[in-house]
């Protein structure tokens, strides 16, 4: 490829490596800018203009169902806010869903019981090969719908009230007693993280049995698990005699489940097959090395395997995350009044397409970085760390 | 080594010697806890199984599925063109045939035990399909002529040493007899884009995006390993500006931002301008499973070529790209797979494929309320497709893996 420079002989313009290098990479841009001019070009030729202004016009629609008070004459800026917030709501609680979801079909895939592994198996062979849209239809109409026949509200195993006007699930009540028992919950899985630390460092250091640490670890589970029970003061959703209406819990609306839900089974599929292919990935000598040094059988998955499979499954578990995000959008297909079904109302109002559209992006694109960056950062912690 | 694999029935141990009752103690009751979770999932299986048969049998009203059979096939297509569909279907089961007897060329029985089992199956389904007596016939003229193409391509590869090159000279071919079938001219009857429909629009589009977004896809992979950077700037942010965005946002670009930016005069079709949208989002994606691909082939390999006087697309055209394409087919075939699904989207956007026929289908008043009916046979059809294609792609690589 590269031609001597300094030689006497006079190499023809068409033959240098170099001249072309230039050529091709100017002749592309020149393309780019001849297309790119014509596209503006025609776009101004046709009288539209290019301002936000608009955001700040009244809205004059409803929203079905927002974080933030929200009225009909708001204007189109803070609508579209509203949107983002319940496309967040749906995101964050979607991701937390997903990872529980995924991680536990993943690991059943290694399941010694015959039965729980295939069910793993066949559930990630049905998921992904159908369309994620059909499955929101799947669970929205014929799932959550059929539990809600007329005005009449349906009990599900005695914890869910389903009916036209949404899913009511128990939650706990917002007395101060359930706050505090919340912040002691909170304080009680920091002190256990530290514990399980110090117990993980006196093991590794003294060779000492880690005994007490673990009797004191059980004995902070046990506690943490009435105080889940009993210090939240749950409330079950209670139907009254007429079976119309319900009392307590918190209501969520039949879009907004039925978007989780499908998202949640959706991406979870991928990442059982991620999270599988990552513990696949430790060789099998790290766990002949781990029992021969004498680490237990649960020790060597967390302490041995778990650490170096992680490596493998976080970069995968960021772009199925940033699919979640993105697939949050087709909110729009059932009616959930996410930023995107927000966007499409607003831009069917005032025909501001490309203003509208290119917000959209951009939101999008903030929110896969966020994610992203996050994710690099967690990355960074369970990288090799080499001396 | 050749590609048959022995019986499987002699490499399994017998079962007599393990026992059903050890298989059972060892795989399902191993400890507390195993048979605990036995137990409850089981009963929690049989409940759901023997709801589900309760449901399917009674309360279900399955006749949504067969009185609209035309509608999930082939859409508002005008049934006194049906021929036209029947002859494409012909065409392309025909050449399957060929390219599977072409493909099996040095197997030493073309049609194995498993082959005929499915080939049953399927002509047990077609004579069982609850459609007029002449389309099952047709149905299994079909199936006739794929295990027809299928010997005759085996004799003929055997016989012709150029057949395989014509078969893929027949394939490009087939596309613009495809486009002549469905649009119609030449002295076939004109049908508009607009009564294309359901399973043949999914299809369609799928297969057109499919064909259009791999050339798109490995430019930009190769542009974003360029040494010029200019290219490589471009074809990164590219990739990595689609990639952040939503496919349904990308499709409105298309729907609705696109014809503002072309002359007044030129009006777009919805299917081109979906097809449009389609392409230009599962190119970014299609380019990251073939860097994938060219990143695992080494150095040395491009080096070797240039050393042996291969100019730059030479290199990549002989050398770079057949090797990190094949390491690519899983990744790229699951891209495919994941286009044909999101295929479903254009029904947002007013195209009438099969969710947005099935969407039609559900509002007349006379199948008011079957969803789980319509839903469960669109998710079999898309089930099936997509496995067929996840199963081609492993015997693809199986395939080319013996030829080393």
């Amino acid at each position: 490829m590269n031609s001597t420079g300094n030689s006497d002989e006079k190499i023809p313009i068409w033959r240098d490596a170099r001249f072309w290098r230039v050529a091709l990479q100017i002749a592309l841009l020149a393309i780019l800018a001849i297309a790119g001019s014509w596209l503006v070009g025609n776009f101004l030729r046709q009288g539209k203009e290019f301002n936000f202004g608009f955001l700040w016009n009244q809205a004059g629609f409803n929203i079905g169902e927002s974080l933030v008070p929200y009225q009909t004459n708001d204007l189109y800026g803070w609508a579209l806010f509203v949107g983002f917030l319940n496309s967040l709501r749906l995101i964050l609680v979607g991701l937390v869903l997903t990872t529980v979801i995924g991680v536990v079909a993943g690991v059943a895939s290694f399941s010694s019981n015959w039965l729980l592994q295939k069910i793993s198996q066949v559930y990630v062979e049905v998921v992904r090969n159908t369309p994620l849209l059909l499955q929101i239809f799947f669970w929205y109409f014929a799932v959550f719908f059929s539990f809600s026949t007329g005005a009449n509200v349906t009990n599900v195993l005695g914890t869910l009230a389903i009916s036209k006007k949404g899913m009511v699930i128990p939650w706990p009540s917002g007395t101060p007693t359930s706050w505090l028992a919340l912040l002691a919950l909170v304080v009680g899985a920091i002190a256990a993280i530290l514990v399980w630390r110090w117990r993980i460092k006196l093991m590794g250091e003294l060779g000492a049995s880690g005994k007490p640490q673990s009797i004191a670890l059980i004995g902070l589970g046990i506690l943490s698990l009435l105080i889940f029970l009993f210090g939240l003061g749950w409330q079950f959703p209670v139907i009254d005699a007429a079976g119309t209406s319900v009392e307590g819990g918190l209501r969520l609306s039949l879009e907004y489940a039925g978007m989780l839900v499908a998202l949640a089974f959706y991406t979870g599929a991928f990442i059982a097959e991620i999270v599988r292919a990552g513990i696949q990935s430790v060789s099998k000598g790290q766990w002949e090395a781990a029992q021969a040094l004498g680490i237990q059988q649960g020790l060597s998955m967390r302490l041995v395997v778990l650490p170096q499979a992680l490596r493998v499954i976080i970069p995968s578990l960021n772009s199925q995350y940033i699919n979640l995000t993105k697939n949050s959008s087709l909110a729009l297909a059932i009616g959930y009044p996410d930023i995107f079904s927000t966007s499409q109302t607003i831009l069917n109002q005032t025909g501001r397409a490309v203003e509208v559209i290119l917000i959209i992006l951009l939101t999008y694109l903030a929110v896969d970085l966020l994610i992203s960056a996050l994710m690099n950062q967690l990355n960074n912690l369970v990288q090799l760390r080499e001396r | 080594m050749t590609t048959t694999s022995p019986p499987s029935f002699s490499t399994r141990p017998d079962v007599a010697q393990i026992g059903a009752i050890a298989w059972v103690r060892k795989h399902l009751f191993s400890g507390w806890f195993n048979s605990l979770v036995t137990v409850v999932l089981g009963s929690l299986l049989i409940r759901s199984i023997v709801g589900f048969i309760g449901w399917a049998t009674t309360t279900a009203q399955w006749k949504v599925i067969p009185e609209n059979l035309p509608l999930y096939f082939v859409g508002q297509f005008p049934p006194d063109q049906y021929w036209r569909i029947w002859a494409l279907l012909w065409m392309i089961s025909a050449l399957s045939g060929l390219t599977w007897g072409n493909l099996s060329q040095n197997v030493p029985h073309l049609f194995s035990r498993t082959v005929l089992i499915w080939v049953g199956i399927l002509a047990v389904i077609f004579v069982l399909a609850p459609t007029p007596l002449p389309y099952r016939l047709l149905l299994l003229a079909t199936l006739g002529l794929v295990l027809g193409g299928a010997w005759a391509g085996r004799y003929l590869s055997q016989s012709l040493p150029s057949f395989g090159l014509g078969l893929a000279i027949a394939w490009g071919l087939s596309f613009f007899i495809m486009l002549w079938l469905m649009a119609g001219g030449f002295g076939l009857k004109p049908v508009s884009t607009t009564a294309w429909g359901g399973l043949l629009l999914t299809l369609f589009m799928s297969v057109v995006s499919i064909v259009l977004c791999f050339p798109l896809g490995v430019a930009l992979a190769l542009g974003r390993q360029s040494t010029l950077p200019v290219v490589r700037l471009l074809s990164t942010v590219y990739i990595e500006v689609v990639r952040g965005v939503p496919l349904i946002a990308l499709l409105f670009i298309g729907a609705v931002m696109l014809p503002f930016f072309l002359p007044g005069n030129v009006r777009l079709d919805l299917v081109l301008r979906a097809i449009f949208g389609l392409t230009l989002f599962s190119a970014a994606y299609l380019a990251e499973n073939v860097r994938g691909g060219l990143q695992s082939i080494p150095r040395g390999q491009a080096e070797a070529s240039s050393a042996l006087g291969l100019n730059t697309p030479l290199t990549l055209g002989l050398i770079v790209l057949p090797q990190a394409l094949k390491v690519a087919i899983p990744s790229i075939v699951g891209q495919f797979i994941s286009l044909v699904q999101d295929t479903t989207l254009v029904s947002i956007i007013g195209l009438s494929d099969l969710m947005r026929i099935s969407r039609a289908v559900l509002a007349n008043p006379l199948y008011i309320g079957r969803y789980a009916e319509v839903y469960l046979f669109i998710g079999v059809i898309f089930w099936v497709l997509c496995y067929a294609m996840s199963w081609g792609s492993r015997q693809l690589e199986a395939r080319l893996k013996t030829t080393n």
